[in-house]
C-alpha cells in the first residue's frame, strides 16, 4: 500500500479543475440558498446548460472561446428565467421541486438519440478544447512541485479555473457588503417583511436565481474542459455533492463554498485511495473494488448527515447565525 | 342611534358607518374578498381620516386583517377600489404600496432573525443607490446614502430604546421589542399612513405604555396611524376615531367613546363584559365558592371522625 501515492493523488485533487469547478458551482448555491434562501435542488442542471452552452456552439458552429463562454452564460440566464418566472412568487419549497425536476429534463433532453447530432447523446462530446488550449499563454514544459506537477494545459485550466472562483468570490463578497445583500438576506428571513418596506422581492429573488445560476454554468464550462462533455455526470448525485460542500463549508460565507470543495473533493479521492489500497493489499477482502467506489458515497452520505445534526453552521459559518429560531 | 344628527371636527356631514371625512388620507369603495363561500371582507365604503390615530376593531374573524391584507397589497380583492392620498391602489404589488407611503406592520411580528437590528432599520429605508445589483458592486456609488441612513436609524434606535442592541441579532430581541423594532423600522422610510396590525398583541402592559407613547408620538409628527386592535383600553385612550367591523361589513364609526356607548357594537361586537377587567372581578366566583365549601365539608368529617 502505497501512502505516499494515495496523498499525492489526494493533495493534487486540492487544485484540480473539478474541483474549481464544484467551488465554482457550491458559490452558485451559496448566493441561492445562503444568502437568498431559494432551495436550488438543479445546480447539476445549470452545470450541464453551461457545459452544453460552450460545447455546441464551439463545434457546430466553430465559435470562439469567448463567444462559446457568452453563450453558455446567455443559456443559463434563459433557464433561470425559465425556473423562476412560475416558481419565484410562490412559496420556496416550489422552486426546489421545479429545479431538481427540470435538472433531470435537461439531461434526457441532451442525452436523447434524436439530438445525437447536436448533443452527442448518451455518449456526449468531445474534441472542442482546441481553441481554449490555444489560448494558453504558458509555454511548453512541465510546471509546479510535488503534486501539484502540471504539463501548460494542465495549468492553464487550473489558472482559469481557479481565477473564475476568485473572481465569483469577490464579486459575492462585493455583492453582500452592500445594500443589495442586505435585501436579498432580508428575503431569507422573511419576504413578506420585506415587501412591505418597499422592496421589489420577485426581482431581487431572480437576480438571485441568475446570479447564481451563471456561477453554475461557468462551473459547467470548467468541468468540461480538460476532457468530453458526458450527460450521465449531470444527475441529481451532482447537485448533492455540490450542497454537500456548501454545507461543508458554511452556506452564508465567502471562503465556505470554497475550502467545502476543497476538502470534499480530497476526501474522496483519499478515501477512494486508501479503501483500494486496503483490498490491493489483502487486508480487507470482503470487498471488491467496484463495491469500494461505491462505499465512498454511503460514507459521504453519512458524512453529510453527521454534518447538519452536529455542524450545522458549516467550517466558517456563524454558530449565531444558524443557533437562533424565528 | 337617535333621530339627533351626531356631527365630528373629523366628519363631512352626519357619523355613521362610511361617513364622509372631511381630509381622507385612504377612500374605499365595494371592496370584496371572498374565500370559497365565505366573504371575509365587503366594504361598501370607508374613509380613513387623515392626521389621526384610527382604529379598527371587530370580533375574531371580522375581516380585519384581510381588510388590511387588501389595502396594503398583500392580498387581492374579488371586487373594488380603494385610493389613497388621491392615487389610485387597487391590485398595485405590496411593495409599491409602501413605496407610495403606506406602510405597515405584522400582528405576528416580522423582524429578520439574523440580520443585526441595525441591518433591519436599514432595510427600511428607501432610494437606497445601493439596492441596485450594479451600483451594489461600487461602495462609493452607495456609501453616502449609507451613512445617512445609519445616523438616522441610530436616532430612531435611541428613540425605541434599542440602540445597545443595534448589534445583535434581532432573533435576540424579546417578543416586545421586536414589536418596537418592527415599527422604527417602518418609520425609516417617513410613511404618510403607517398601518400597525395588533402592535399590542402578547406585549407586557410596561412595554404597552412606552408603544402607546409612540404610538401618539406618529400622530404629532404628522403620520397617519391606522392600527387594528383588541385591546379596549388601548383602542380608548389614543384613538381619535374608531371604525367597528363585523362580518366583513364596516357597522360603527365614530369616535370611541360614542362607538363603545352604542348598545349595538357593544351587544355584537365586544359582549356584555366588555367594560369590566377580568383581572378585577369582585364579584361571585361559582369555582372558588365551591372549592371552598368541599373544603369545609371536609374538615367537619375529620372534626367527626
Amino acid at each position: 500500500m502505497d501512502w505516499g501515492q494515495i496523498l499525492n493523488t489526494a493533495a493534487g485533487e486540492l487544485l484540480s479543475p473539478v474541483t474549481a469547478a464544484y467551488a465554482l458551482a457550491a458559490i452558485g448555491i451559496g448566493v441561492h440558498f445562503g444568502y437568498a434562501g431559494l432551495l436550488n435542488f438543479g445546480q447539476a442542471g445549470f452545470m450541464a446548460i453551461g457545459a452544453y452552452g460552450f460545447v455546441v456552439p464551439t463545434l457546430l458552429f466553430d465559435f470562439p472561446v469567448w463567444a462559446a463562454f457568452l453563450t453558455s452564460i446567455a443559456a443559463s440566464v434563459l433557464f433561470a428565467f425559465l425556473l423562476g418566472i412560475p416558481t419565484l412568487r410562490l412559496r420556496a419549497d416550489y422552486l426546489a421541486i421545479v429545479t431538481i425536476a427540470s435538472a433531470e429534463i435537461v439531461r434526457y433532453i441532451v442525452s436523447t438519440t434524436g439530438l445525437t447530432d447536436v448533443t452527442g447523446g448518451a455518449a456526449g462530446l468531445s474534441g472542442f478544447n482546441g481553441g481554449f488550449n490555444a489560448l494558453n499563454p504558458f509555454a511548453d514544459g512541465i510546471y509546479g512541485f510535488g503534486p501539484w506537477t502540471y504539463t501548460e494545459n494542465q495549468l492553464w485550466i487550473r489558472v482559469v479555473g481557479w481565477s473564475l472562483v476568485a473572481i465569483a468570490s469577490v464579486l459575492v463578497f462585493l455583492l453582500m457588503r452592500s445594500p443589495w445583500g442586505r435585501v436579498v438576506k432580508g428575503i431569507r428571513e422573511d419576504e413578506d417583511a420585506v415587501r412591505s418596506l418597499g422592496k421589489n422581492v420577485y426581482a431581487y429573488k431572480m437576480q438571485a436565481l441568475v446570479l447564481g445560476g451563471v456561477f453554475g454554468s461557468l462551473a459547467g464550462v470548467i468541468y468540461v474542459l480538460p476532457r468530453a462533455v458526458q450527460p450521465a455526470n449531470y444527475g441529481t448525485t451532482l447537485t448533492f455533492f455540490i450542497w454537500t460542500m456548501l454545507l461543508l463549508g458554511g452556506a452564508a460565507t465567502i471562503w465556505g463554498p470554497i475550502v467545502g470543495a476543497m476538502i470534499f473533493a480530497a476526501l474522496l479521492t483519499l478515501s477512494d485511495g486508501i479503501l483500494r489500497g486496503l483490498i490491493s493489499a489483502d487486508i480487507v477482502t470482503f470487498i471488491s473494488g467496484t463495491q469500494a467506489g461505491q462505499i465512498r458515497f454511503m460514507i459521504i452520505g453519512v458524512v453529510l448527515m453527521l454534518l447538519v445534526i452536529f455542524r450545522p453552521q458549516g467550517i466558517f459559518g456563524n454558530k449565531k447565525e444558524l443557533s437562533f429560531n424565528v | 342611534m337617535s333621530d339627533t344628527i351626531v356631527t365630528h371636527p373629523l366628519v363631512d356631514g352626519a357619523v355613521g358607518p362610511g361617513c364622509k371625512k372631511v381630509d381622507p388620507i385612504v377612500v374605499a369603495d365595494g371592496v370584496t374578498r371572498t374565500f370559497g363561500g365565505l366573504t371575509a371582507v365587503d366594504v361598501a365604503h370607508v374613509e380613513i381620516p387623515r392626521h389621526a390615530i384610527t382604529a379598527l376593531i371587530g370580533p375574531n374573524g371580522a375581516g380585519k386583517t384581510t381588510f388590511f391584507n387588501l389595502l396594503t397589497g398583500f392580498d387581492k380583492p374579488n371586487t373594488g377600489e380603494w385610493s389613497f392620498e388621491g392615487h389610485s391602489l387597487a391590485r398595485v404589488p405590496a411593495f409599491r404600496v409602501a413605496r407610495k407611503g403606506m406602510v405597515r406592520t405584522f400582528q405576528l411580528t416580522k423582524s429578520l432573525g439574523r440580520l443585526s437590528v441595525l441591518q433591519n432599520m436599514l432595510l427600511g429605508a428607501t432610494k437606497q443607490p445601493g439596492e441596485n445589483a450594479f451600483t451594489a458592486l461600487i461602495k462609493p456609488l452607495w456609501s453616502k446614502r449609507e451613512q445617512a441612513i445609519t445616523s438616522k436609524a441610530e436616532e430612531l434606535l435611541a428613540r425605541f430604546k434599542l440602540l445597545e442592541k443595534s448589534e445583535d441579532y434581532a432573533a435576540s430581541l424579546s417578543g416586545g421589542q421586536r414589536k418596537l423594532l418592527e415599527m422604527a423600522r417602518a418609520l425609516m422610510s417617513d410613511p404618510v399612513l403607517i398601518m400597525l396590525d395588533e402592535p399590542m398583541a402578547g406585549v407586557n402592559p410596561a412595554l404597552t405604555q412606552s408603544l402607546l407613547g409612540h404610538i401618539k408620538q406618529l400622530k404629532a409628527e404628522g403620520m397617519s396611524v391606522l392600527f387594528v386592535e383588541h385591546d379596549m383600553h388601548m383602542v380608548r385612550h389614543i384613538s381619535d376615531w374608531v371604525i367597528v367591523m363585523a362580518e366583513g361589513k364596516v357597522v360603527a364609526e365614530g369616535p370611541p367613546d360614542q362607538v363603545m356607548n352604542d348598545p349595538a357594537v357593544i351587544d355584537a361586537y365586544l359582549g356584555a363584559h366588555h367594560d369590566s377587567d377580568l383581572g378585577d372581578m369582585t364579584g361571585v366566583n361559582p369555582v372558588i365558592e365551591a372549592k371552598e365549601r368541599a373544603a369545609e365539608h371536609a374538615a367537619k368529617k375529620e372534626g367527626a371522625i
